[in-house]
């Protein structure tokens, strides 16, 4: 119960920073996309040269930052790794090229749906077919293995990169590229982004806050928890919305106006989100949940992360992202082959477990010793 | 009496629970589920107690071992 609480506590307090951001200079429907922002970073460090997506997100940094703090604190900080690293980085890969044909990861799949946008419901329906999938490997013995205790040098290392990126941002911006159109030139002060992403990082370690866990446990163990930091997110972007006058509920805001940073191309709307509910289940939480990992000290999220950083530049390179225009020239191949990839990957790490193998206590020996 | 022993250490979430799951599918008056992570510890306990038993946990150096006995 408490468990509970807490989580909705978290949801509604992302949910208010997604709506503050916005209101300071974040695009709209985006105060907080771990896809789009990771993406901006790429851009921002020259990984890729689309020009209106180009900037080193303070939430992203915070995200880790704050998740990191908060788990030291917590004593919760321990340095893991080695599950399936490079079949990680690969899925991490496919549900960034997903999210960008989607524009959006699944955290502000529900920010949009907050704002009113349709085309996200869309996206919601293709998310939970991609987590019913994942849900059916997971049953059939889906494992990326055990991870290992790693020295604390490697669980640190994501954190100490995010570190770096904050000190170029705010000593050496001049080396960064920065967009000057277009939703990358779109930002709120660097201070006020960083102090989002560090509470929204903390709470959503402590919480486990995930937008991924939340379908998926209500349907393997019905299990509420999780979904109900989803569903409070909704709720408070949706009353912050409504109240500065930012909802418009549609596909587009009216003939001439689509829905911000959004296209209508409903077919790949939904694929894009299969693929990264899919794939989302395989790596065992949502990007936002990856990024909390890490700074956790897990350097398999981290490395799932990392794929995702190449995924945007990738899909921005290659034509797979989609813009406000629609679907980018390759990305309803892109989204097709990153399924592929992402079933491929499921199929060959599915195998029967065994049973699980009862063993005979004798009776005098059966009470637990202290 | 019958137990059965899970070693979830390592594995990702929801795998723990899940390995719980098939456990508890089968007979057996004691199971002792090991875990190496808070997040593990507090779905299998929540799970446990959602299955309307009750979780008893004790630290095994850094790991986690719960325990559930079926009356």
């Amino acid at each position: 119960m408490k468990e509970k609480r807490n989580i909705i506590l978290a949801g509604l307090v992302v949910g208010i920073a997604a709506v503050a951001l916005t209101y300071f200079g974040n695009p709209a429907n985006m105060g907080f996309c771990i896809a789009c922002f990771i993406r901006d970073i790429a851009g921002g460090v020259g990984m890729h040269r689309a020009e209106i997506v180009q900037y080193v997100r303070p939430e992203i940094i915070g995200l880790v930052g704050g998740a990191f703090l908060m788990a030291v604190f917590s004593k919760e900080f321990k340095a893991k790794g080695g599950s399936s690293p490079v079949l990680r980085f690969i899925l991490g890969f496919c549900v960034m090229v997903g999210a960008l044909v989607f524009l959006g990861c699944p955290l502000r799949m529900v920010i949009r749906l907050g704002g009113g946008d349709l085309n996200a419901l869309v996206g919601l329906a293709g998310f939970v077919v991609g987590i019913l999938g994942g849900v059916f490997f997971l049953n059939k013995g889906f494992t990326l293995k055990r991870n290992y205790k790693m020295p604390v040098a490697e669980g640190f290392a994501l954190t100490g990169v995010n570190a770096a990126l904050l000190v170029l941002l705010v000593a050496a911006p001049s080396v960064l590229i920065f967009s000057q159109s277009g939703p990358g030139s779109m930002h709120a002060p660097i201070l006020m982004s960083l102090a989002a992403g560090l509470i929204v990082g903390a709470l959503a370690q402590k919480t486990r806050l995930c937008m991924v866990g939340g379908i998926r446990d209500v349907v393997l163990f019905k299990d509420w928890t999780l979904l109900a930091g989803f569903v409070a997110i909704f709720v408070a972007v949706l009353a912050g919305n409504l109240i500065l006058g930012n909802f418009h509920l549609g596909f587009v805001i009216d003939a001439e106006t689509a829905q911000p940073v959004a296209h209508t191309d409903g077919l790949w709307n939904f694929m894009g989100m299969v693929v990264v509910g899919l794939g989302s289940v395989l790596l065992g939480g949502c990007p936002l949940r990856q990024l909390i990992l890490a700074g956790e000290g897990n350097s398999d999220s981290a490395v799932a992360v990392l794929g995702m950083f190449v995924g945007a530049a990738f899909s921005h390179n290659f034509g797979l992202a989609s813009s406000a225009t629609g679907v980018g020239a390759h990305g309803k191949v892109g989204a097709i082959l990153a399924l592929a990839v992402v079933l491929l990957i499921a199929v060959c790490n599915t195998r029967k477990a065994p049973a699980p193998k009862v063993t005979e206590v004798p009776t005098a020996t059966a009470e637990p010793s202290k | 009496m019958e137990k059965i022993v899970v070693d979830a250490r390592g594995r990702s979430c929801p795998e723990p629970v899940l390995m719980t799951k098939k456990a508890m599918a089968q007979t057996a008056s004691r199971y002792e589920i090991l875990v190496d992570n808070d997040t593990a510890l507090q779905n299998v306990s929540r799970f446990v107690r959602n299955a309307g038993l009750e979780p008893q946990v004790s630290e095994q150096g850094e790991d986690y071992l719960i325990t559930v006995e079926r009356k």
